[in-house]
């Protein structure tokens, strides 16, 4: 590991003054995934500037309606908070699918959203990565691509982004509050993170310096939701698939509303819009449901090992949607 | 690059100068000669350097050091009074909740951070409806110490332990089962 200076950032602003003006200096939030990429050679950094004590870690309603979650608020806070629990059950349900309780509790909302891909070619520094090394070439393509992605992949990257936090945020149309060195801005999650093109090294349209502060969640509306996430195994491990599905209904058994975004299949959390499209209005039945799934996964590619992503990824969205608008019978 | 912090370890204030790149458990292992917490995997993946921090359970392999100046950390060695064992320790004993041990420091500080957890009220994967009390159910019991993995297997004898305190719990009122953090640090 090579040697980093650290400092504790006294406020946001001088968290980003210090991380913007240091080419290599990073922001140290929970430090689960960061500690690691130190100790694997990943992230190499001259300065580590500590946002953990940071006064960024409420969450409140405000007057609009809109719930504001602070950057550093814990994963384990987060699931467990009543406005949370209770009006975003699909956010709370993603959390508490990720990672074990030791690790929510340093998890914060930031650092999940800024983690990086669990990609093993990624986290072994002895092979060629595109992503940790633009240029060397894709170690994945060709190699085992068991966990990779099958939708909006390059011929530069096929990874998939890990956060289950995350999946259920984009179907929730949530918003990133950022800070940078010349002020705020909010972007929309879905447009949060990037497809990898031929600069799979940015996982997302943040600048180096750009702080997250907070995520904003729309007000909540009568709706269900659900998350469902599919693994090797039972409990604390990654996403094979995942899908979150935020649905409001009509009396009359149409569908009024529908969100919804899958996780482990793209190097962002994936938004179905095409799916959507299809659902909106439509009676909610199986073989609408069955419809819309495959409409979303036309596009849909395998690279081998990742095949079964894709009946996975349907049947998955199927179930969830069933679940959602209240048991349609599985016929 | 060093720098110089204070733990407060097991009740008892250390001082220590570390380099930024220390990870919590190599200050507790390597510099304070704690060696309750175990390395074993040293990525967050196995559970076993689990200790208290500010009263709540992390994977100590991941968190740097520096970045704890002034924290409470509790350990598996300070869990219990002076010579008396932690009710989670005896269960651990009563149950043979352990075959080689390796893991289990981490097994009871976890079990330990699950039930101030669980009596707090927070969910898990498995918890059914928002709102109501936990109860720790076996298939909770596992989903929350999903966290620790036991190379030796030893996990039906740690849910037994575990439940056992949890029953002794439920029938008195003293809470023993999560101490506060012992130091003036805590949260
Ligand atoms: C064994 C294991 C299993 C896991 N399983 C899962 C899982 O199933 N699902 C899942 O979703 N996650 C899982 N995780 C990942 C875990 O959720 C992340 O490591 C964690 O959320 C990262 O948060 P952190 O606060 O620790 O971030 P850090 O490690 O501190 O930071 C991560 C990155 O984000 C940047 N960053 C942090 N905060 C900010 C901010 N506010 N603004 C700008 N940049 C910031 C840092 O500079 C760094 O690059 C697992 C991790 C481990 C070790
Ligand atoms: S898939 Fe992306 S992250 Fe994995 S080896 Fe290829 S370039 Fe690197
Ligand atoms: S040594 Fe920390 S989790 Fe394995
Ligand atoms: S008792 Fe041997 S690893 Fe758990």
């Amino acid at each position: 590991m090579k040697p980093f200076e650290y400092r504790r950032a006294e406020d946001p602003a001088d968290a980003v003054a210090a991380v913007a003006g240091e080419p290599d200096a990073m922001f140290l939030a929970g430090g689960t995934n960061l500690v690691d990429h130190l100790k694997l050679g990943i992230a190499n950094p001259d300065l580590l500037v500590d946002i953990s004590r940071l006064p960024l870690n409420g969450v409140e309603e405000l007057p609009d309606g809109r719930v504001r979650i602070g950057a550093t608020v814990r994963n384990s806070d987060l699931a467990a908070h009543p406005l949370i629990r209770e009006r975003y059950r699909v956010l709370s349900q993603a959390l508490l699918a990720g990672a074990s309780g030791q690790l929510r509790n340093m998890a914060t909302t930031g650092g999940n959203l800024l983690q990086r891909t669990r990609c093993l070619y990624f986290q072994d520094v002895t092979t060629p990565c595109n992503k940790r090394e633009p240029g060397t070439g894709c170690s994945a393509i060709g190699g085992y691509t068991r966990n990779h992605a099958i939708l909006g992949a390059s011929e530069a990257c096929v990874a998939v982004h890990p956060s289950d936090m995350a999946v259920a945020m984009a179907a929730l149309d949530a918003e990133v509050v950022v800070r940078g060195p010349s002020g705020e801005r909010n972007i929309p999650l879905a447009g949060f993170h990037r497809l990898p093109g031929d600069k799979p090294e940015r996982d997302t349209v943040l600048e180096h310096g750009e702080l997250v502060t907070a995520v904003l969640l729309p007000p909540a509306t009568q709706s269900h939701s659900a998350y469902r996430k599919v693994r090797d195994r039972a409990s604390y491990a990654f996403a094979l698939v995942s899908v979150a599905a935020v649905v409001s209904m009509n009396g009359d058994g149409t569908i009024r509303e529908v969100r919804m975004a899958l996780g482990g299949v793209a190097h962002k959390p994936w938004r179905a819009e095409r799916a959507e499209a299809i659902l909106r209005g439509a009676q909610a039945s199986e073989e609408n449901f069955r419809r819309a799934a495959e409409a979303e996964l036309e596009s849909a590619s395998a690279l081998g090992d990742n095949a079964f992503k894709i009946p996975m990824a349907r049947n998955t969205m199927v179930a969830v949607l069933r679940e959602v608008t209240g048991g349609i019978s599985n016929v | 690059m060093d720098v110089q912090i204070t733990l407060i370890v097991d009740g008892a204030e250390r001082s220590l100068t570390v380099d930024t790149r220390t990870t919590l458990l190599d200050a507790l292992r390597d510099r304070l000669a704690v060696t309750s917490p175990k390395k074993g995997c040293d990525h967050g993946q196995c559970g076993s350097c689990t200790v208290l921090l500010e009263g709540r359970r992390v994977t100590s392999c991941l968190v740097l050091a520096v970045a704890q100046d002034g924290a409470d950390v509790t350990t598996a060695q300070g869990l219990g009074e002076g010579e008396q064992l932690h009710p989670m320790q005896e269960a651990f004993l009563d149950r043979d909740g352990f075959q080689c041990g390796f893991c289990t420091p981490g097994q009871v500080c976890s079990a330990v951070g699950m039930l101030r957890e669980a009596a707090q009220g927070h969910p898990s994967h498995v918890t059914a409806d928002a709102g109501a009390p936990v109860e720790l159910t076996d298939e909770e019991i596992r989903e929350r110490m999903s966290g620790n993995l036991c190379r030796c297997g030893a996990y039906v004898n740690i849910v037994a332990a575990i439940r056992d305190v949890t029953a002794k719990e439920a029938a008195s009122t003293t809470g023993v089962a999560a101490p506060a953090p012992k130091g003036s640090a805590g949260s």
